[in-house]
C-alpha cells in the first residue's frame, strides 16, 4: 500500500478499523475528535458499531459492556475526558478484559487549552484511578508511529486482556504527514471463553472487579500483579539513538522525542556527542537501557511538554549515578529544536 | 399394584420450587428484606420465558450487587450508577440476548442518573429493574434521592427536609416520560396481590425487550426492615401505609407495541 497524506487522528481511527476494532463509543472533545468523526461514518460502513455517548463516564463503561462480550472495543478523549473515564477503567483492569484507550493529550490542568501537552503522563502510566493497577501505555513520535501503535495496542490488549493507551498529542493528533495504513485484517476472531455470551450449555460466566472476602480480592490484586509482571518483563519497547558513545543521553518521548532527534543531529553537527533514548512504552518503562546508557554519560537531559513528570521514571532508572537535568513546556507549548540544542550545549560546556 | 404406583407418583409431582435460574446459596441479605423476593420473582418470569441461557445481567454497585451471584446468568458487575451503560455496551454487540440492570435507588437516581436518562432516552432495547428502598442500604441507611419527605436517615436525623433537599425522585413517571421508554411500570409485594402484580410487570418489560419495543422499566417498592428500623411485617406496612402514597403504584408507560403484547399474552 503506498503512503497517503494522514492526519494523526484519522489515521488513528482509520488503523484502528483496519486492526479489528467491533465497537467504538466516544464524545467530541478538542483535540481528538476528527477520531470521533472518521468512526462515525466508518463503523457503520463496516457493519460495526459506533455509538456517540453522552458523556466519557458512559463510553467507558460502554466500551467495559462491549469488551465483556469478547468485543475490541475503544474509546478516544483528552485529558478532561479521560480524567473522567479513570473509575471505568479501574473496573476494566481488574476485570481483565481488552480495551483501547486513546488520549490526545492538550494542556491541563482543569479546563486547561487545546494545545498539544504531555501532562497526562502520570495519571496514564500510573494506572490513574483507585486500586493497584496499570495500564499499557504506547506514546507515538509521527502519525506512522500512531498507526503502528494503534494496531499493537489491540493486539497488546488482546493478549493480555488488559487496558492499552495510546498516549499521543495534540501534534499527533493534529498533524499531518506521509503515512502508510495497513492492509484490513481479513477473518473473524473466535470468541474467548471468558465472554458474556448467555450461560448456553456452560456454568455462568462472571466478571466483578468485586472480591467481597479480603481472600479473594489479595488473590485477584496478585493474578493481576503476575500479569503486569509478564507486561513488563516481555513488552519494553524504546527508541536508542547514537547512544553508544554519547556523553551527553536525551530523554524524551513522543512528539518531543522527534523535536529532540533534530536537537541531538544538530549538536553532532556541532561535534558534540549527543544521543536520545524516547520510551515508545511509557508503562511498562525501559528502565533498564536508561540505566545502561546513563551509567557511561556525563548528563542525563529529560524534555517534556510538562513540569517534569517521566523524569522521575528517569530518576528511578539512573539511580543517582549520573547528574539529571530537565527542561519542560507546560501549559500547551511546544518546545523547539533550538531550546533543546541550547540546554544540550550548556551541559556540554559545564563539561 | 400397578395403581398404586401411580398414585404414588402423583403424590410426589412438583407443583411449586425453587426457580432454576436462582441459586441456592444463601443470600447476603437481611431478615424481611425484599431484595430476595424480587430476585425470585425475576427468576421465575426468566425460567418461564425460557431466556436463562440467552440473558446477561449487570448489576452495581451496594446490596443490588449481589444479583450476579444469586441469579444464574452470565454477569457483570458494573461502577456505581453506570449499569445502563454497560448495558449498552453489551446489547449493541449482541442484539439478541436479553440484557437487564439491577439497580439500587442512589443508583440509578443520584450517581448514575444521566446514564439512565440517556439509555431510555435512544429508546436501548434493554429492562432495567430499580429496587427503591428509600435510603442507600448497604452503607447503613442514608438519605437517598427516593427518601420520603419527612423520612429520618443517617444523613437526615432530622428528617428529610425538602426545602433544602428538594422532594424525593419518582423515576417510574420521570422515564415514562422520556420518548424512548416503552414499558415502565412500578410495583410492590406487600400482598399475595401485589406480588402477583409484580411478576406479571417482570414478564412484561422482558416480553418488551425480547419483540424489540425499546427501553423497558420496573421499579420495585422494596423493605428494609434494617434500615428503617422496623420488623419485616412493619416494614411492609409502611410501603403499604407510606410510601404508595408518594410512589403511586401501576403502568405508567405502555407503548403500542407492548399494549399489543399485552393483548396476546
Amino acid at each position: 500500500m503506498a503512503k497517503e497524506l494522514l492526519k494523526g487522528n484519522i489515521a488513528i481511527a482509520e488503523a484502528a478499523l483496519r486492526a479489528g476494532v467491533d465497537a467504538y463509543f466516544g464524545y467530541p472533545i478538542t483535540p481528538q475528535t476528527e477520531l470521533l468523526e472518521h468512526m462515525s461514518r466508518r463503523m457503520p460502513e463496516l457493519g460495526r458499531v459506533f455509538l456517540q455517548a453522552e458523556s466519557e463516564i458512559a463510553a467507558i463503561n460502554m466500551v467495559y459492556g462491549a469488551a465483556c462480550t469478547g468485543a475490541w472495543a475503544m474509546t478516544s478523549s483528552s485529558g478532561p475526558g479521560i480524567s473522567l473515564m479513570q473509575e471505568g477503567l479501574s473496573y476494566i483492569a481488574l476485570s481483565n478484559v481488552p480495551a483501547v484507550v486513546v488520549d490526545i493529550m492538550r494542556g491541563g490542568p482543569g479546563l486547561g487549552n487545546i494545545q498539544p501537552s504531555q501532562a497526562d503522563y502520570n495519571q496514564l502510566t500510573r494506572g490513574g484511578g483507585h486500586g493497584d493497577y496499570r495500564c499499557i501505555v504506547l506514546a507515538p513520535a509521527t502519525v506512522q508511529e500512531a498507526i503502528d501503535l494503534t494496531v499493537l495496542a489491540f493486539d497488546l490488549a488482546d493478549k493480555y486482556r488488559a487496558v492499552a493507551i495510546l498516549a499521543g498529542d495534540g501534534l499527533i493528533g493534529q498533524m499531518m504527514e506521509p503515512a502508510q495504513l495497513p492492509p484490513m485484517r481479513e477473518g473473524s476472531r473466535i470468541r474467548p471463553p471468558w465472554a458474556l455470551t448467555g450461560a448456553r450449555g456452560r456454568p455462568p460466566n462472571h466478571i466483578a472487579a468485586f472480591g467481597l472476602e479480603a481472600e479473594t480480592l489479595e488473590a485477584m490484586n496478585w493474578q493481576l500483579q503476575a500479569k503486569l509482571q509478564r507486561i513488563r518483563e516481555c513488552e519494553v519497547r524504546y527508541e536508542a539513538w547514537l547512544t553508544d558513545d554519547a556523553e551527553i543521553l536525551v530523554v524524551a518521548f513522543g512528539s518531543v522525542g522527534r523535536i529532540a532527534k533534530t536537537a541531538v543531529r544538530e549538536a553532532r553537527a556541532r561535534g558534540v556527542r549527543a544521543g536520545l533514548i524516547r520510551p515508545i512504552t511509557l508503562w511498562p518503562f525501559p528502565y533498564a537501557p536508561i540505566e545502561q546508557v546513563a551509567a557511561r554519560v556525563k548528563a542525563v537531559l529529560v524534555v517534556e511538554m510538562n513540569t517534569g513528570q517521566m523524569v522521575d521514571d528517569v530518576r528511578v532508572a539512573v539511580r543517582g549515578q549520573t547528574p539529571i537535568y530537565f527542561h519542560g513546556r507546560p501549559g500547551g507549548s511546544v518546545p523547539v529544536p533550538e531550546e533543546i540544542l541550547e540546554q544540550i550545549m550548556t551541559l556540554h560546556k559545564k563539561g | 399394584m400397578d395403581e398404586q404406583i401411580a398414585i404414588a407418583t402423583v403424590r410426589e409431582q412438583r407443583v411449586y420450587g425453587r426457580p432454576r435460574a436462582l441459586t441456592e446459596e444463601t443470600t447476603n441479605y437481611c431478615p424481611g428484606c425484599t431484595h430476595g423476593l424480587i430476585n425470585k420473582l425475576i427468576a421465575e418470569v426468566i425460567d418461564e420465558l425460557g431466556i436463562q441461557e440467552n440473558t446477561i445481567s449487570v448489576s452495581p454497585v451496594g446490596c443490588s450487587v449481589f444479583f450476579y451471584r444469586y441469579l444464574i446468568l452470565d454477569g457483570v458487575v458494573a461502577p456505581h450508577g453506570r449499569a445502563p451503560a454497560v448495558a449498552t455496551g453489551i446489547k449493541r454487540m449482541l442484539p439478541d440476548r436479553v440484557v437487564i440492570t439491577y439497580q439500587g435507588d442512589g443508583d440509578m437516581a443520584a450517581i448514575g442518573m444521566s446514564e439512565i436518562v440517556w439509555t431510555a432516552m435512544r429508546g436501548e432495547n434493554i429492562t432495567a429493574f430499580f429496587v427503591n428502598n428509600a435510603n442507600y442500604g448497604m452503607t447503613g441507611g442514608q438519605m437517598a434521592p427516593t427518601t420520603l419527605a419527612g423520612q429520618v436517615t443517617t444523613t437526615s436525623p432530622q428528617g428529610r427536609d425538602v426545602e433544602t433537599m428538594g422532594m424525593p425522585a419518582r423515576m417510574a413517571e420521570m422515564i415514562a416520560g422520556l420518548p424512548g421508554s416503552a414499558y415502565v411500570a412500578r410495583c410492590a409485594m406487600y400482598d399475595a396481590r401485589t406480588i402477583r402484580e409484580t411478576r406479571n410487570a417482570i414478564r412484561l418489560a422482558l416480553r418488551a425487550q425480547m419483540t424489540g419495543a425499546g427501553f423497558s422499566m420496573v421499579e420495585f417498592l422494596s423493605a428494609c426492615p434494617t434500615n428503617w428500623g422496623r420488623s419485616p411485617q412493619e416494614a411492609l406496612q409502611w410501603i403499604k401505609q407510606t410510601m404508595v402514597a408518594y410512589y403511586p403504584l401501576g403502568e405508567f408507560k405502555v407503548s403500542e407495541m407492548v399494549q399489543r403484547l399485552k393483548a396476546n399474552k
